[in-house]
């Protein structure tokens, strides 16, 4: 069953010059994605990753082809595509149960139904005890945290992150790359993260797929053989992402000879 | 440790315990009858400020300036939703903005003569002067709060399922917030100084009318008592929306620094 489908994107960016060139950023970029599966966008900086993520949730428009999610063409930004952001966006004059909440109000959810839903969320990302905090007071993990829960509460059919852990330390990486297994059993979801770490995109994936470097092209889909109990230094890992690692290197050579 | 702290915090005010003693010692045993009566001591003002105060006759003029005052910031702060809209939409803010940087530069004192002439002396003229102090800092202000606005603040709502009636209400309106508050502060204290210009020329009441008054029958300690009253309730003002501010807001950076 498909909860995304992108079918030949194209994106051009008009040039900023009068005389300068238009950016093709995306090109002819095609993807299937399952219920719940976790695919990862993986690429260079600048190969249009984060591009075609806006692209999904509706932020930006493509200049041809068509994305649809769950059968329904997208044309803007909606809940059914909720995103997770890199420096977590979260309203700092709400305190993480209100940050939590807001798709729930927007959605016009009563109060005592807020409370239940809020309530299971927090404990799931592991804040009930900080449900009163405002986000100045949190760790970037806890912002983090509170982040996915926000997106994940109001149901998306597809959720989304744009490197969701980049700002984090190794270490704080490293533990909300097990948060986010430990949340994805609990609470099965279709996820499309969009990163530039192997590792990162082995550990969580389903799905990886490797982009060119503009303009951005699928260069390479990848199934991981065991999805999220990949060990690390296993034969079968080293050999993954020696695969992928060679794939972008290539991508790397590519574009330094044109 | 309290106890300690405040003796510590009372050291920051020698110098100006010193500047008043020796006011009081010039005016007294320095200066002749006819200069002490144009700089009266400390202690003369304190005498004249509670000749005014026990009359009521301060009071009353206090509560004037005040009411001017509010009047004029309740008029003045449709430069919140102005703001807001001009923010919000290129086109109305392509429109408005020229007339606002024409008028900005002109201060306040230099519509009085005109304002006169419409709305003759009294509280009207002296409202729309406070009016035009007020305004043009919150409007500005509120301007550059929603340019402002964290993008990405916006995309999270919108991809939360929020339409553009609450992305204004929820959002842009919130996250501008504290520099509109900044903007009402600075705005009340332009207002506050253009008043009392006003009342100087154009009122039968007010404190700026009361020092113009007491100079026409030389009482120099009431005047000084008005320009004191003047200054502290401008700083009472300040104060009061910064702490209703911070702990308002306690979320807002800009307001705690």
């Amino acid at each position: 069953m498909l909860a995304l489908k992108v079918e030949k994107v194209k994106k051009i960016y008009p040039s900023l010059t009068s005389k300068g060139q238009e950016v093709l950023a995306l090109d002819d970029v095609s993807l299937e994605v399952n219920k719940n599966e976790f695919y990862s966008i993986l690429g260079h900086s600048g190969c249009g990753k984060t591009t075609l993520l806006n692209l999904i949730a509706g932020f930006e428009v493509p200049t041809s082809g068509r994305i649809e999610c769950a059968g329904k063409l997208v044309t803007g930004p909606g809940a059914d595509r909720s995103m997770v952001f890199q420096d977590y966006a979260l309203f700092p004059w709400l305190t993480v149960y209100d940050n939590i909440a807001f798709g729930l109000k927007i959605k016009g959810m009563g109060s005592s139904e807020i409370d239940q839903v809020v309530t299971r969320f927090a404990a799931l990302v592991g804040l009930s005890q900080f449900t009163g905090h405002y986000p100045h007071q949190l760790s970037g993990g806890m912002r983090q945290r509170v982040s996915i829960a926000r997106a994940l509460v109001v149901d998306p059919t597809v959720l989304l992150m744009d490197e969701p852990f980049a700002a984090l330390d190794a270490q704080n990486r490293g533990m909300m790359q097990a948060e986010m297994i430990r949340i994805l059993n609990e609470e099965s979801k279709t996820v499309v993260l969009v990163t530039h770490s192997i590792e990162e995109a082995i550990i969580l994936s389903d799905v990886i797929v490797v982009m060119t470097r503009r303009p951005g092209r699928v260069k390479q889909i990848i199934r991981v053989p065991e999805p999220r109990k990949m060990v690390e230094d296993t034969p079968a890992y080293l050999e993954i992402r020696r695969h992928i690692r060679d794939l972008i290197a290539g991508e790397h050579d590519v574009s330094e000879t044109i | 440790m309290n106890y300690l702290r405040s003796m510590f915090q009372l050291r920051r005010l020698v110098l100006l315990a010193i500047l008043l003693a020796s006011w009081e010692f010039a005016s007294r045993f320095i200066l002749d009858k006819t200069q002490a009566t144009l700089l009266p001591p400390p202690s003369g003002v304190l005498k004249g400020a509670m000749e005014l105060s026990s009359s009521g006759e301060l009071w009353k003029h206090v509560l004037d300036s005040l009411r001017r005052e509010f009047i004029a910031f309740c008029y003045a702060s449709v430069a919140i939703p102005l703001g807001i809209t001009m923010g919000c939409f290129k086109w109305l803010n392509e429109q408005v903005d020229p007339i606002i940087e024409i008028l900005r530069p002109i201060p306040p004192i230099a519509w009085i003569p005109l304002s006169i002439l419409w709305f003759g002396v009294g509280n009207v003229q002296n409202q729309f002067i406070i009016f035009l102090g007020i305004f043009f800092p919150i409007l500005l202000n509120t301007i550059d709060a929603v340019k402002n606005v964290e993008p990405s603040l916006i995309r999270a709502a919108r991809c939360l399922g929020a339409g553009d009636w609450s992305v204004i209400t929820r959002v842009i309106l919130r996250a501008a917030l504290p520099q509109i508050t900044t903007g009402i502060r600075i705005g009340l204290g332009v207002g506050w100084m253009a008043l009392v210009a006003a009342e100087l020329v154009g009122a039968n009441s007010g404190l700026g009318f009361l020092i113009n008054d007491a100079r026409t029958v030389l009482r120099t300690d009431f005047i000084l008592t008005g320009m004191l009253a003047i200054g502290l309730i401008g700083l009472c003002l300040d104060r009061i929306i910064r702490y209703s501010a911070k702990t308002l807001m306690p979320w807002a950076r800009s307001l705690n620094s």
